[in-house]
């Protein structure tokens, strides 16, 4: 089997989160070093995945498996696919980065807060990895507990509030998950006399009825679309936001709210192809719902962080969207936005982090004029959000324009109303920005200082990875490709549903074949 | 290295200015003043040159070989869809590139003069050549999607270069306005993409006219108007046309090159390269005349009585603009893009005369308080009398051939009620543009102290040392340096319509002509304006451009006007200019009797009320936006998501808890025990449910 990577990677925070909870308080500085070492590491394997990932496979790659709970027939089973790569590599990239966003804004408890950081990433990574559902709805209760205490301690004004909510809401949708995972299981025992709840045997089983798949996955549903989060199950999102640290928003919003979506694609779909077929335009209805109206509450909003909070749901709503467009070249684009949006609202949340620290704010009236005392902060802003905006160039075009094209295909109105979110979309960034940055400055704004050289390092690795992947998305196309098309070649196996990409594969080639016919014979006019 | 080798690096071109917006924004400060403005100038220079290169490699080809596509690498593969980055190089695109870098090359160097003792200098410099960047890109594209990407950036620069006085609350609101207007049209650009990757798969441009012929024509109508929403936006054409007057805040080079010459061509561009579209949708071609000749005249007639230079020459650009969709709809392809290069020349001229003024006289652009300039800028006057005489189609300037060929094709082709439309918006063309020019340069000086300015005997040259009231008033960066003593009319340059003079405008500044940097490309394009005509004379082998652009729009069936035809159509509107440029001469020949006393605008009233404010369209949408559009929104906000949605959420989470409290009769407060319970008791109710359902 070799060196267990995937477990490597799921270990090494955890080891460092034991480690760091073990120092004496008062060794901040070790704290701080041993996380950014352990994150570091971390990061490191991820990119040694990256580098060792086959691009062409359709299955997982670096598959680790181990019994765990053989009376339950729970396994430990990890295995990595176009899908969850780049989630687990985007994790990797963000916690180190938060971590340095953190140096400034946290400067009580350390110890106790980089050691929850980092049991918050074993958490995702798992999530991410696992393919078994057991392990799976361990590792999805246990970010709540990380994610619980790092908002209830670093937190702002009401903290409490947002915690409580946030577990308990995320916690219903878990309730759902639970008894789902336990039902499914046992159906299958039923159905085979085997126990398990490896992930790729009850994917291959076709013995579901169909209202059991239709309850089961509106049971994975609940739990998904709470965590993605789908109109009208989003509130807890903004109040989350608002008041956890930077970093906390950061990972929220980079890849917590993406496990719901992934949590379609890999689980739902290959789980419950029909009832995924039969209930999509339900959630494609939710999903442009949420790009509208996410965009709109967006735009009202006076704090900040609540603008960029209410823009993930609106951004969310496309990765749905693309999700259940139930096409290639949507979930192509829908796990795309997946990479990207981390990268583009992770360097808003930062920024917005740094404004903060420097106003003690985040309403925009009481900003105005930072243009003219923060040229680098603004500079910086300017691009993130028009990142965030989708303008070509920058990575969050690459996914809307997949996932709207494949909504296209697969049914013209949800795309045609969910294109409008493009004009919202400039309409919630470019207002706040003008209150706050433009004008001129006074108060506490004209006393502002700009970014520092960490600060800056911080913010331009992410804005630079969003437009160079903006520019040249292609290495991360062709490794997401093969994993999105065995989700629609599923579908084709398993039920009646055809792509409406096939229909038109044949016409293309001739097209292609034609035109190259015509320039060869430009080309024999030229000489 | 053959013609052809040469012309696969196209790609270079916009790569040049590209450039040095990076070094600018990265090290612009760094470089300073004079020297940021010469970096961004060579790179146009060098970009041109390279236009140049491009432009003799294609004429070494045989007319019907030259198409040259070069894809450089893949940009967006997904599934069965897949599109490239790559260049293009085509008699359009390779038109396209030399307007872009010639005349983009003329407005950095007048921006040099113009942008001078401007704080942010160098950030000026580093919008201007991103600009640049994306106006090439848009037009060396190979496909939409690598247009798009062009489309977007230079709606970028666009927001950016309004903006740029971010202090004053007008041009921050404006450049926003701008980019949320066009993004409107995005939408229509962008299904436009959608229905095509949907109905045959591919963006290329060399693949549009094949297709074209497969799909139906119901679709070919669809895609060619959703692209025409995207033009719309970008070119400003009726309904989209609100953003391009408020664009007016940006500096003044900025209106000349985005505004005026480059950028909102695009849209006609976009057009020309899906005209395959056209030419099998005869209702998108009707509409799109339509569009084009609707926005000619009502556009006109707004600009009749705009009291503010740029706001009068912003309408016109609309109306000329509406001239160039005219010409596409008739199938006219070839005069639209004739009309796209002349209107740059003239155009180009008039606003950065319009900049030589504004710069000269305390940065008042109230045309009603100037008056006899052409004693204090005689060059600036002199240069703006040919673009006038080219834009208002007096024969032989340039504008004569280049409307007079867009009204010939529609005569020829039959649509005589576009026509004329045309030929009375010809006639509005030179009663604006005259009433501009008399008021601005000729009659009585109207300003405060123009007498006493009057008797002193004018220094011609332009050089801004010696006249201390001059050294004082640079340009309208002049907000940037007194906070202290704050005029309160110093944040609206603009004068909308309907506000009075303020004679006070020029703060006692005496008008004064420009440094020689800025003339020298005045009048480079008031040359250009004179002789653009000979680009593509009516007469026999003379029409260059057309024979040059024909492979293009290879199939187009355009209509071969007669003699007789021409003489009509052409005589007609040479009359209307005549009677247009009379009707303003005797109004406005003698200057205004007092400023506040606009003879066109009192006596047409209450017509001139209606066209003055733009026929309260923009002031409509944005009452709209701003009043029941932000209520809904608010609504939504505080009402909906706060007590409806999020009060559903809390609701429930309450009634829980008093069912548990009420179930173990345990008040210990805590809460997380409760949430404890309500998950196992969730867990179970829901493993029942799915059991016994799923039996």
């Amino acid at each position: 089997m070799g060196f267990p990577l995937l477990l490597a990677i799921i270990v090494t925070p955890l080891v460092g989160a034991v480690v760091v909870a073990l120092l004496p308080a008062a060794r901040t500085e070790v704290a701080k070093a041993l996380g950014y070492a352990f994150t570091g590491a971390t990061a490191g394997l991820c990119g040694y995945l990256l580098w060792h990932f086959q691009t062409g496979d359709r299955g997982f790659q670096f598959v680790y498996d181990q019994p765990w709970i053989p009376g339950l027939g729970v396994r430990f089973t990890l295995g990595v696919d176009g899908i969850s790569l780049f989630m687990v590599v985007v994790t990797g990239l963000l916690f180190p980065l938060g971590l340095l966003a953190s140096e400034k804004y946290i400067t009580h408890r350390v110890k106790a807060y980089v050691a929850w950081f980092l049991l918050l990433e074993t958490a995702i990574m798992g999530i991410f990895l696992t393919l078994d559902l057991i392990a799976f709805f361990v590792f999805w209760e246990l970010l709540l507990v990380p994610m619980y205490f790092l908002i209830l301690g670093w937190g702002s004004a009401r903290r409490k509030y947002a915690a409580m909510k946030f577990f308990i809401y995320t916690g219903l949708g878990s309730a759902f998950l639970l008894a789902s995972t336990l039902v499914l299981g046992f159906l299958h025992q039923a159905d085979t006399g085997v126990l398990t709840f490896d992930f790729r045997t009850l994917a291959d089983w076709n013995g579901l009825t169909g209202t059991a798949e239709v309850l089961l996955f509106v049971g994975f549903m609940a739990a998904f679309a709470i965590k993605a989060p789908l109109f009208p199950f989003h509130t807890w999102l903004p109040d989350v936001h608002t008041e956890a640290p930077t970093a906390g928003s950061v990972v929220l919003a980079g890849v917590i709210i993406k496990m719901g979506a992934y949590g379609f694609v890999r689980f739902s779909f290959e789980l419950f192809p029909q009832a995924s077929v039969d209930l999509a335009p339900i959630l494609l209805v939710l999903a442009v719902i949420g790009i509208i109206y996410g965009a709109v509450v967006a735009a009202m909003q006076t704090d900040l962080k609540r603008v960029i909070a209410y823009s993930s749901v609106a951004h969310m709503g496309f990765v749905i969207l693309g999700i259940f467009s139930l096409t290639v070249i949507g979930i192509d684009g829908a796990v795309f936005t997946m990479v990207s949006h981390p990268l583009t609202t992770g360097a808003l949340f930062l920024l917005v982090g740094m404004i903060y620290e420097r106003l003690h704010t985040r309403e925009i009236g009481e900003m105005g004029g930072m243009w003219n005392v923060a040229p680098v902060l603004t500079g910086l802003f300017i691009a993130a959000m028009f990142a965030g905006i989708g303008l070509p160039g920058f990575s969050g075009f690459v996914g809307e324009f997949l996932s709207l094209a494949g909504a296209f295909l697969y049914e013209r109105p949800f795309a045609i109303v969910a294109a409008l979110g493009v004009i919202f979309a400039a309409v919630y960034m470019l207002w706040p920005f003008k209150r706050a940055f433009a004008g001129r400055a006074s108060g506490s704004v004209a006393r502002m200082k700009d970014l520092d050289q960490r600060e800056i390092l911080v913010v331009v690795p992410l804005l630079a990875l969003s437009l160079f992947l903006g520019l040249y998305p292609k290495p991360v196309l062709d490794r997401i490709e093969p994993a999105a098309d065995r989700a629609v070649r599923n579908f084709e196996r398993k039920t009646d549903y055809r792509s409406p990409e096939e229909s038109r594969d044949r016409r293309d080639t001739e097209r292609r074949v034609e035109r190259e016919q015509r320039r060869a014979e430009a080309r024999e006019g030229e000489q | 290295m053959n013609a052809s080798d040469i012309l696969d690096y196209l790609g270079i071109i916009p790569l040049l200015p590209l450039a040095g917006a990076v070094i600018l924004l990265l090290a612009g400060r760094r470089i300073g003043e004079p020297r940021a403005g010469w970096l961004a100038t060579g790179m146009m220079a060098l970009a041109f040159l390279g236009s140049l290169v491009a432009l003799f490699a294609l004429l070494s080809l045989p007319a019907e070989g030259r198409l040259q596509v070069n894809q450089v690498f893949t940009w967006l593969p997904a599934g069965t869809f897949s599109v490239g980055m790559g260049t293009q190089a085509d008699p359009l695109s390779v038109t396209w590139l030399l307007l872009v870098t010639g005349v983009g090359l003329l407005i950095h160097l007048y921006s040099i003069g113009y942008m001078h003792g401007d704080p942010l200098f160098s950030r000026f410099f580093a919008y201007l050549n991103l600009f640049a960047a994306s106006m090439l890109i848009l037009v060396v594209a190979d496909n939409l999607l690598m247009t798009f990407l062009g489309w977007e950036g230079v709606g970028l620069c666009s927001y950016l270069l309004i903006s740029f006085w971010y202090r004053r609350n007008d041009a921050a609101n404006a450049g926003k306005k701008a980019f949320v207007t066009n993004r409107v049209g995005d939408v229509g650009f962008l299904l436009a993409m959608f229905l095509i990757i949907a109905t045959y798969g591919t963006l290329e441009y060399t693949a549009m006219a094949p297709a074209a012929e497969i799909i139906s024509a119901g679709t070919a109508t669809a895609i060619a108007l959703l692209l025409m929403v995207g033009a719309m936006g970008k070119s400003a054409q009726l309904p989209l046309h609100l953003w391009l007057t408020d664009a007016m805040e940006g500096p003044t080079p900025v209106s000349a090159l985005i505004h005026a010459a480059t950028m909102v061509t695009a849209g006609v561009f976009l057009m020309c390269r899906a005209y395959p579209f056209l030419e099998v949708s005869h209702d998108a071609s009707v509409v799109i005349m339509w569009i084009g000749a609707i926005t000619a005249l009502l556009a006109g007639t707004v600009a009749i009585v705009q009291p503010d230079i740029k706001r009068a020459l912003a309408y016109s650009t609309i109306s000329q603009l509406g001239y160039m969709f005219l010409a596409i709809g008739v199938g006219g392809y070839e005069a639209a893009v004739f009309m796209v290069l002349c209107h740059a020349f003239y155009k180009g001229c008039l606003f950065l005369g319009a900049g030589s003024v504004i710069h000269g006289n305390g940065d008042n652009q109230d045309m009603r308080i100037m008056g006899r300039y052409r004693k204090f800028l005689p060059v600036t006057a002199f240069a703006m009398v040919i673009a006038w005489l080219a834009i208002a189609g007096i024969p032989p300037f340039a504008g004569f051939w280049a409307k007079d060929e867009i009204l010939v094709e529609a005569y020829a082709h039959g649509d005589y009620g576009v026509w004329i439309v045309g030929t009375a918006a010809a006639l509005l063309t030179a009663v604006y543009m005259t009433r501009l020019i008399f008021l601005t340069f000729f009659g009585n000086a109207r300003f405060e102290g123009a007498d006493a300015a009057l008797a002193v005997p004018v220094v011609s040259g332009g050089s801004d040392e010696g006249d201390p009231a001059v050294a004082t008033a640079h340009g309208p960066h002049g907000s940037d340096g007194h906070d202290g003593d704050e005029d309160p009319f110093e944040d609206h340059p603009t004068v909308v319509f309907g506000e009075p003079p303020r004679p006070g405008r020029l703060h006692g500044h005496r008008p004064h002509e420009s440094p020689v940097l800025m003339l020298v490309p005045i009048v480079v394009l008031a040359g250009l304006s004179a002789v653009g005509g000979l680009l593509n004379l009516p007469f026999g082998k003379l029409d260059f451009l057309h024979q040059f652009l024909e492979p293009v729009f290879e199939g187009a069936k355009g209509v071969k006007a007669t003699t007789a035809q021409k003489l009509t159509a052409e005589g007609l509107s040479v009359l209307m200019a005549l009677i247009g440029v009379s009707i303003a001469l005797l109004v406005y020949r003698r200057g205004l009797r007092s400023p506040d006393r606009d003879p066109l605008v009192d006596r047409l009233r209450p017509v001139s009320t209606l066209t003055g404010s733009a026929y309260y369209w923009d002031a409509g949408v944005t009452r709209f936006v701003g009043g029941p559009g932000e209520r809904g929104a608010s609504w939504l906000n505080r009402v909906f998501d706060a007590r409806i949605v999020d009060g559903a959420v809390n609701g429930t989470a309450w009634l829980f808890q008093r069912a548990g409290r009420a179930a173990s009769r345990v008040q210990d407060g805590y809460v997380r025990r409760y949430a404890l319970g309500i998950l196992l008791g969730t867990v179970a109710v829901v493993c029942f449910v799915l059991l016994w359902a799923g039996r």
